[in-house]
């Protein structure tokens, strides 16, 4: 049986990118909070996802974005290096393109004020519902926070319940306190 | 049939990356497979939004590839050791005027007449793009010239 040498398979998925013929490209990067995959289109970073099981995302990346999914190391390179920074504290916010994909309007407004909560701080569902135009989805804000796109770029790990616990965190809780400890947030 | 669902291309070139490369050495041998490996799966690329479902997609490639090598094997100079071994190149444009017939085949009949008679591969091959047996292919490409020649008739 013959095997693909690995650098012919680095300098097809390099091809491949160079050429602009993908819809999204994709690596696993290792981190405090476990493996990530991390995944961008053209557009910018799509998908951050904390299932370590890569086959998963792509399908629905595949849904979202395009059947061209291909894993491409390199291209993910500044997305991986600015996650480093911030995991070593070097970082509090993110200069990354972001795409949402196809969302509803009230979703991308919900995740654009996500994205303004401050490194260290927290805030509730209720009162980033409220920013958004509608104070009485704070529920419907839990059902975005969890399935945010974008975990920790997307700060979801920012936003508690009104009394100040935890309430769920899509990649699970014990992360959601890393996350908040390491930004010394006073939760 | 239901329509197969096309994978993400990742599950796609990782099933079939080592068997398309498999062939192409065989077909020009290890130094000239390596472009024309790279070559095939730019072109799966290519062509990989517009395919309308994902059954028989190793055939699918197959073809592709087997293009690949025989344009290489055109622009490869005749004593150059390592030459195209699909020996018919002359039958290409004989087999080009049937093509447009071998489109309304099953799709698997399809597959097997036109690696079989438009690049003259073995039935083991064939199988092998089919992801069945050597006696699979040669039957389904012997129904499927039947059938071109009740259609011409």
């Amino acid at each position: 049986m013959n095997v693909v040498p690995e650098a012919l398979d680095h300098r097809f998925r390099e091809a491949a990118a160079a050429l602009g013929l993908l819809d999204v490209l994709y690596d696993v990067a290792d981190t405090p909070v476990g493996p990530l995959l991390l995944a961008i289109t053209e557009r910018g970073l799509c998908r951050i996802s904390f299932d370590p099981e890569p086959e998963r995302e792509t399908e629905s990346l595949a849904r979202e974005f395009g059947v061209r999914v291909l894993r491409e190391p390199r291209s993910v390179d500044p997305v991986r290096r600015e996650l480093d920074e911030y995991f070593e504290g070097r970082r509090r916010s993110f200069d990354l393109e972001i795409d949402l994909g196809p969302r509803s309007a009230f979703t991308r407004l919900v995740l654009d004020e996500l994205a303004r909560v401050p490194y260290g701080d927290v805030t509730t569902y209720g009162s980033l519902a409220a920013r958004a135009g509608n104070p009485r989805a704070a529920r419907a804000v839990g059902t975005i926070m969890n399935r945010n796109p974008i975990p920790i770029v997307l700060p979801c790990h920012r936003v508690v319940g009104s009394t100040g616990n935890l309430v769920g965190y899509g990649g699970g809780l014990h992360r959601k306190r890393l996350l908040l400890d390491l930004e010394e947030a006073p939760v | 049939m239901m329509d197969v669902v096309i994978p993400p291309f990742e599950r796609f070139y990782a099933e079939h990356r080592d068997a398309v490369y498999g062939h192409l050495v065989r077909l020009i041998g290890r130094q000239r497979a390596e472009d024309a490996f790279q070559e095939t799966f730019l072109r799966a690329l290519q062509g990989y939004p517009s395919l309308r479902h994902g059954r028989y997609l190793r055939a699918w490639v197959f073809t592709i590839a087997t293009r690949v090598a025989v344009d290489d094997g055109r622009r490869a100079r005749p004593e150059e050791p390592g030459e195209v071994d699909v020996e018919s190149l002359d039958e290409l444009p004989a087999y080009a005027q049937l093509e447009h017939l071998a489109d309304e085949l099953p799709e698997k009949e399809r597959a097997a007449v036109v690696l079989r008679y438009g690049y003259d591969l073995s039935y083991a091959d064939i199988g092998a793009a089919l992801e069945s047996s050597e006696e699979a292919a040669r039957q389904a490409a012997s129904s499927g010239v039947r059938r071109l020649r009740r259609r011409l008739a």
